[in-house]
């Protein structure tokens, strides 16, 4: 039985827990509904947003050489609040074909875990199943871990409570892209 | 195979079964991607001895090696004894390639093998084959024939095979500024690291017919990226695509009627690089594109030639640097294609230039790039819906911009009256025939 100051704390960081995976799930509804622009709020001005490729290599080559590395490598996408604004533009034109009719999306999210608590940030990874299925049987299952960062800007009243993200770094399990394209956002 | 009643290119009229029929596709494997010269990689990819890269050519797994003497080979990537994948790493560094079934191990070491890929190591070599199979003999299968180009490692599987500059003719030009710097230095560009290959559901040739000077698919196809604007020096500047607004192109498309090469644009059409939002960028391209045109004067290079441009067969490029970036379409099934991209950037780039070409290149192309997504679109519904039985009894129309072409200076090269044309199309197919038939490599080189 813990002690009523460590037991304070595990009920601290329950609640931040709670509350983080309150704002994950909500996201993912912003996404799977195609409430875009209201997703887009959720975005810190400074975001960084990675997904490197995977490749195969040999054991003992894998912390240095396992991923590409963001700002210097190749990656699925590199890119920040700007290019991810242009795509919510485009999907929005009613004609970017690859999503015109568009898919349908569900974003699971899953095994939710604080890494780093500095608030105003927080550093946490989980889970991503991402399924698509596209005009009649084009099904895509894009699966893996996310690293994000949380910051909480004390904007009160906004869907997500005041927290935007910061930082986000998405380990998709695949090396060769067995989707036809990344039309969605992650 | 007799395609006599599949090909009219002289009319424009194709046959979908080219592209959704597994005959085809069979005879495509057998008779064009055993003999074409392919791309396997670039040398910024194996810089040192022991490096290796994994590679493909056409439905081959091939291993880019860098032997321990610095020479540069492409390996078949299967075991002479049962045929297993001896390397399943994308990349790394070793000078002997173990198999992980029985054992048999290969090397590329000079001091070790006569011939880099030879069987260095058997199992049991003296108690279960008593010393007596020749090592020789059974090695990694090298291609017969490698060319270097300013870095760009081609390969072919045929012995026959011309030199890689003559099956290139003076379509070279766009290999030239592919395999040069943004001022104009050849072989001074270097590979990204990571390459993105992603399967598409659709026949291999629509990729290669896309890049060659098919610009009539651009205002359709791209007018969402037309709107949000992700171009290089600004928000609002035009893709590469179209002609930029109130910019027309002199001559539009260059086609090389019987080497099947084809790109949108001509060699004597340039059209600059932009101005950026970032000063360091444009005081960059600025110096690079002044240095390039006295270079280019001092060498007698033409101006232009940045395509998009495919070389025949499967490898498609811009010759950049707004984007430089090479793709190769792998044949998986008649309906299914791997997708290759390397991205390369000047060797002596500033890392501020490196990263905002990084960055413009994800944004644009690959499966993540607002351009080509749509492109992948289109080609996945024509493969499916052209599959039906029905369906294959309507050919494809080539018949855009026919008859109307002028002379260009290059050997064996058109250009087209209007940027939008079907001539390199027609061109390309008209070869591809001519390789799936099985025509000899005399018939093929003669008067190219
Ligand atoms: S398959 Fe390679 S050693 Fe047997
Ligand atoms: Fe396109």
């Amino acid at each position: 039985m813990s002690t009523g100051h460590d037991r304070d704390e595990l009920l601290d960081r329950l609640l931040l827990t709670q509350e983080l995976t309150d704002v994950l799930y909500d996201e993912a509804e912003l996404l799977d509904e195609g409430r875009w622009e209201a997703w887009l709020d959720l975005l810190a001005d400074d975001l960084s947003y990675v997904m490197p490729l995977r490749l195969n290599v040999a054991v003992g080559q894998h912390h240095a050489r396992e991923q590409t590395r963001g700002g210097e490598e190749v990656c699925w996408f590199d890119e920040g609040k700007h290019t991810l604004t242009q795509r919510v533009g485009q999907l929005r034109t009613g004609v970017h074909w690859a999503e015109e009719p568009l898919s349908r999306v569900s974003h699971l999210v899953t095994n939710v875990r604080l890494r780093r608590v500095e608030l105003p940030e927080v550093e946490l990874s989980c889970r991503f199943v991402v399924h698509r299925n596209r005009v009649a049987d084009e099904t895509d299952f894009f699966v893996g871990r996310r690293h994000d960062t949380w910051r909480r800007t004390g904007a009160d009243g906004d869907s997500a409570g005041g927290w935007k993200l910061c930082r986000r770094e998405l380990l998709l399990d695949q090396n060769v892209l067995l989707a036809k394209n990344l039309t969605l956002l992650f | 195979m007799d395609l006599t009643d599949l090909l009219d290119t002289a009319n424009g009229v194709i046959s979908r079964e080219i592209f959704v029929s597994e005959a085809v596709y069979q005879a495509e494997l057998d008779n064009l991607f055993t003999r074409a010269w392919l791309l396997v990689g670039h040398e910024s990819q194996i810089p040192e001895p022991g490096d290796f890269f994994s590679s493909r050519m056409g439905t081959e797994s091939v291993l880019l090696t860098r032997d321990s003497e610095g020479a540069i080979h492409v390996l078949l990537n299967s075991c002479r004894h049962r045929g297993m994948k001896v390397c399943r790493y994308d990349e790394g560094n070793t000078l002997n390639f173990m198999c992980p079934y029985h054992g048999w191990t290969y090397s590329t070491d000079g001091k070790l093998v006569a011939v880099a890929g030879e069987l260095l190591g058997v199992p049991h070599f003296r108690a279960g084959y008593g010393s007596r199979l020749d090592r020789s003999a059974w090695g990694l299968v090298p291609t017969p024939k490698v060319c270097n180009y300013h870095g760009l490692i081609f390969a072919s599987w045929d012995p026959d095979a011309p030199p890689f500059e003559e099956y290139l003719g003076d379509f070279h030009w766009w290999l030239d500024n592919l395999c040069s710097s943004a001022s104009g230095d050849i072989g001074q560009v270097r590979v990204v690291r990571g390459v993105q290959k992603w399967r598409i559901r659709a026949n291999w040739k629509f990729v290669s017919e896309n890049f060659l000077g098919d610009n009539y698919h651009g205002p359709p196809s791209h007018e969402s990226v037309d709107a949000v604007g992700i171009g290089p020096g600004g928000t609002s500047a035009a893709t590469r695509h179209g002609a930029a607004p109130g910019k027309p192109r002199s001559v539009a498309s260059t086609s090389f009627t019987r080497l099947g090469h084809g790109a949108t644009g001509s060699a004597r059409y340039f059209l600059g690089y932009p101005a950026f939002e970032e000063p360091e960028l444009t005081a960059y391209f600025e110096r690079a594109e002044a240095a390039r045109a006295t270079r280019f004067e001092a060498e007698g290079r033409p101006i232009g030639a940045m395509g998009p441009a495919t070389l025949f067969p499967s490898m498609s490029f811009h010759a950049g640097p707004f984007p430089r970036a090479l793709m190769v379409a792998h044949p998986v099934s008649p309906w299914e294609t791997e997708v290759w991209r390397w991205y390369l950037v000047d060797a002596d780039a500033p890392p501020e230039v490196a990263d905002w070409l990084r960055r413009y290149y994800l944004r644009y192309s690959g499966p993540g790039g607002l351009v080509e997504q749509d492109d992948m679109e289109n080609w996945d519904y024509a493969t499916e819906a052209s599959r039906g039985p029905i369906a294959r009894r309507y050919p494809y129309n080539y018949q855009l911009g026919i008859g109307m072409t002028q002379p260009s200076a290059l050997r064996g090269a058109v250009e087209s009256d209007y940027f939008m044309t079907e001539e390199n199309a027609r061109n390309f197919y008209a070869r591809w025939g001519q390789f799936v038939q099985g025509d000899s490599w005399a018939q093929m080189m003669d008067g190219v």
